[in-house]
């Protein structure tokens, strides 16, 4: 097991790498001149010479990537053009951000997707199935800023029981420590702030997880059903078990592997920033943060927030092999 | 009429006269207290003005930071100050601005003559040891370079300094109420180098208090303020990006004021009675270019078709929500040396056909017309404003092909002039008119082909008067060269914008974008 984590921690080098050189090719060959983009209409020749200079874009590509590269084997991954802030500091706040949010959104995705996954797989074909699937599709193709905006208007502005969006409403006094605004409300055992991230939390966590929700639904159905057919569970119920134990302690945990990939699949693609949620929701998260240096041209940025994007995927899809272990036995790592 | 009778009406006037300039002036005195949270589009970028370019960020620095000399509130007109008063010599190069005495910096330090001559030295002196952080973009941009056209600062006593320029610079007052050029405390940059950005100390009306990024810049009143208390305790500035959502919080309660609202949001706007609609006095212009160094641009008839074939009122309805103003001069009207004796040319498209004809274009002609692949104030829809431009034309037998590209490309190709016809647009920054007129049509500055040199040699008289009565004239002149000569079709003067409840009293929006707040109250 151990060895394992260690190769598949080693084969993150060339990943890195391969990452690194491709967000560096692809920002640095598009057309348009990050300086001229950056200083937009007011441009003047001389403004534009001297922001290419101080960004490096003078030097010959292959100088400005070993530099990147060099910079980046210290953990320097530069600093924003825009803002002047150092890149990682800028991830250390928005990431906990989305973090947070992806988390929520998960637990909302798994809480509501795996049961109704496995009642609509057990009750087959009945007015259930069909609904909670009609549901799931609904779900898989719904706009997310739509939602958002009716979750918003429906639940702060027409029936006010949540506030419409950012993570913490003006005048509720917290010292932010992990960024992780749950976590540094309980360290500091201030309820009040911890009912009011909370109350933040859930209209956001809704929206993004709405989607992971429908697939995690849809997942569990079909692997369920698949399990449900094998001559084990016709064994198990001829022994005379309950529908519960069949159910739960026999085919779930057979079906679980397709439905755990799923997850860490979906949760790792909403750590990657969920742009539209984020933005909908003023949630200060990498999504959104990234999109807006990208239309900025703000490099060092685009290509530090893809990297980690890349590395964090990577580690999700890590805990999901390894945790494929901890639920089957018969899996081994070599 | 007997005399008594003449005195008694006299006496009911003025009282009443009097009566209503004591309303007018219970209502000028605000209540004190309260947190005001203004919603807007995006975080600030840098809270150290000279660094930044982003109206964001000038939102709050112009809190936090104090100028040489200020705009008068709604205008561009220039007040006084940190300044009480100044003098300029004969041959416009030798600025001298007396000081305020007694007002300090948020961190104590005194606002006196070397703070002023240190923040001037380490925005235009590359080698200063604090020229650090990032590129000081608007202080070579509005001073020609580093240092540019300031030869020299002297210290000449505590309170008065004195700014010596290499040759003399007309927009050189407009360009110190810049909201860049905000007088930071030269111990807290001192203190925190390159982060000085995130820790920002000026002698504002308001004191910075916190800033989660992303989420929230948090200040409070400046107690001292030279100008007074501010109303307000606490000002809020929270980004929410998106205009819908933004919306609902104020709807909602949990915003008291906003910007850059949906234009079919605006409806609704109008018809709650506790939401006012606020709109920014215009600062801006979005216009369509013809470039005369391609055919048939070059011929004035063409050019002058055009311009009688757009139709921009129905443009502004459509697609501005009806928040502009059909623009006739390059200049937006809130800026003085606005030429309002100029008669737009008429929507006509008979007369419009006739001078097609008359150019040798009977049956119309082809070209190419590029548009803007991002939105900018003063093109909220860019691709459908080009759209409809290019229907006007079709309807004079005119062709546009409509072409665009990413928008640093799009930059690109316009100041290498590459493009036969475009729509682009200016925001102005000092309020000066030189500031549209010369930078943008002057021969040595247009890229649209346009050299004239008469018009060069009015604007060069124009920069180098310090009389503001003759500059004025001056640029009158200069819009009628610019109207007859037609290198553009000006469109629309956009006026952005606000919601506020309307609980929120005195806010006067300014033309240039941004505002102090210290005389806002809250009326709750």
């Amino acid at each position: 097991m151990i060895s394992y984590i260690i190769k598949r921690l080693l084969a993150l080098i060339p990943v890195i790498i391969g990452v690194a050189l491709v967000v560096f090719l692809i920002i640095h060959l598009i057309p348009g001149d990050p300086a001229q983009t950056m200083l937009g209409e007011r441009a003047t020749v001389e403004s534009i010479e001297r922001l290419r200079e101080s960004m490096g874009l003078n030097q010959p590509l292959y100088i400005q990537f070993i530099n990147f590269f060099r910079d980046l084997l210290r953990g320097d991954l530069g600093r924003s053009v825009m803002s002047n802030n150092p890149v990682i500091a800028e991830i250390s706040v928005r990431f906990p951000a989305t973090l947070e949010l992806s988390f929520f959104a998960m637990i909302f995705a798994v809480v509501v997707g795996i049961p109704a996954g496995i009642f609509a797989a057990t009750h087959q074909n009945s007015l259930f199935d069909n609904f909670s699937m009609l549901v799931a599709l609904i779900g898989v193709s719904m706009p997310i800023f739509w939602l958002g905006l009716m979750l918003i208007w429906l639940f702060a502005v027409i029936l006010g029981w949540l506030p419409p969006s950012s993570r913490l409403s003006v005048g509720i006094e917290m010292e932010y420590i992990t960024n992780i605004l749950i976590i540094d409300s309980i360290l500091q055992l201030n309820w009040a702030a911890f009912k009011n991230v909370l109350s933040h939390l859930i209209l956001p966590a809704i929206a993004l997880g709405t989607i992971p929700m429908a697939i995690v639904a849809r997942m569990t159905r079909s692997s369920m059903l698949e399990v449900l057919k094998k001559d084990y569970i016709r064994t198990a119920y001829a022994k005379g078990l309950q529908d519960r134990i069949v159910v739960y302690k026999h085919a779930l945990k057979n079906a679980f592997i397709p439905i755990i990939t799923v997850v860490g699949l979906q949760f790792g693609v909403l750590l990657g920033g969920a742009v539209l949620t984020e933005t909908i929701f003023s949630w200060p998260g990498l999504g959104k943060y990234l999109v807006d240096a990208i239309y900025a041209r703000d490099f060092p940025v685009v290509q530090g927030g893809i990297l980690f994007f890349a590395i964090t995927f990577v580690f999700v899809n890590l805990i999901v092999d390894i945790s494929y272990a901890a639920i089957d036995p018969r899996i081994e790592y070599n | 009429m007997n005399n008594f009778k003449k005195v008694s009406i006299l006496l009911v006037l003025t009282l009443i006269v009097a009566l209503f300039s004591f309303t007018a002036l219970a209502q000028d005195e605000g209540e004190y207290g309260g947190t005001f949270i203004f919603g807007r589009g995006g975080d600030s970028v840098g809270l150290d003005p000279i660094q930044v370019t982003d109206g964001e960020s000038f939102k709050v620095t112009q809190q936090i930071y104090d100028t040489i000399v200020m705009y008068k509130p709604g205008t561009t007109e220039v007040i006084p100050g940190l300044a009480e008063e100044w003098d300029v010599s004969e041959d416009g190069k030798t600025w001298t601005f007396y000081l305020r005495e007694g007002v300090n910096f948020h961190d104590g330090n005194p606002v006196d003559a070397e703070a002023i001559k240190w923040n001037f030295e380490r925005w235009g002196n590359l080698d200063h040891p604090y020229h650090i952080g990032g590129d000081f973009t608007y202080y070579g941009y509005m001073f020609q370079d580093y240092p540019g056209v300031i030869k020299e600062i002297k210290a000449l006593d505590e309170y008065t300094v004195r700014f010596i320029l290499n040759e003399p610079q007309a927009p050189f007052l407009a360009n110190l109420a810049m909201v860049s050029f905000g007088i930071a405390s030269p111990e807290a940059v001192k203190e925190h180098g390159e982060n000085y950005f995130k820790n920002p100390v000026g002698s504002g009306p308001f004191k910075f208090v916190e800033w989660r990024q992303g989420d929230r810049v948090v200040l409070e009143a400046n107690e001292d303020y030279w100008d007074g208390r501010p109303y307000l305790d606490e000002v809020v500035f929270r980004s929410i990006p998106d205009n819908g959502a933004r919306y609902m919080e104020l709807r909602s309660g949990s915003i008291d004021m906003m910007d850059y609202i949906n234009p079919e949001d605006v409806k609704s706007v109008r018809e709650d009675d506790s939401l006012d609609l606020v709109l920014r006095p215009s600062f801006n212009v979005g216009y369509f270019a013809m470039n005369m160094e391609f055919e048939p641009f070059d011929n004035l008839k063409v050019r002058k078709a055009f311009a009688h074939a757009i139709n921009k009122e129905a443009l502004i309805g459509a697609f501005y929500a009806g928040l502009a103003e059909p623009a006739k001069n390059p200049l937006p009207p809130a800026i003085w040396g606005y030429n309002d004796e100029i008669e737009d040319y008429p929507y006509d498209l008979e007369r419009a056909k006739e001078l097609l004809t008359e150019a040798g274009y009977p049956d119309g002609f082809e070209f190419d017309f590029y548009y803007m692949p991002v939105p900018r104030p003063y093109f909220p829809q860019p691709k459908l404003i080009a759209q409809a431009i290019q229907y006007y034309l079709s309807e004079i037998g005119v062709t546009a092909n409509l072409l665009s590209y990413d928008w640093g490309t799009y930059l690109d190709k316009y100041y290498n002039d590459e493009f036969q016809s475009y729509i682009l647009g200016w925001t102005g920054d000092n309020g000066d008119p030189d500031n549209f007129l010369y930078v943008l049509l002057d021969k040595t500055q247009n890229h649209g082909g346009y050299r004239s040199d008469e018009l060069h040699e009015v604007l060069i008289e124009a920069q180098r008067t310090v009389d503001r009565e003759k500059r004025t004239e001056l640029y009158m002149e200069a819009q009628e060269i610019i109207h007859d000569d037609v290198p553009w079709v000006p469109i629309a003067h956009s006026t952005p914008p606000l919601v506020k409840k309307t609980m929120v009293k005195n806010y006067v929006p300014n033309p240039t974008s941004t505002e102090k707040l210290h005389r806002v109250w809250l009326d709750e």
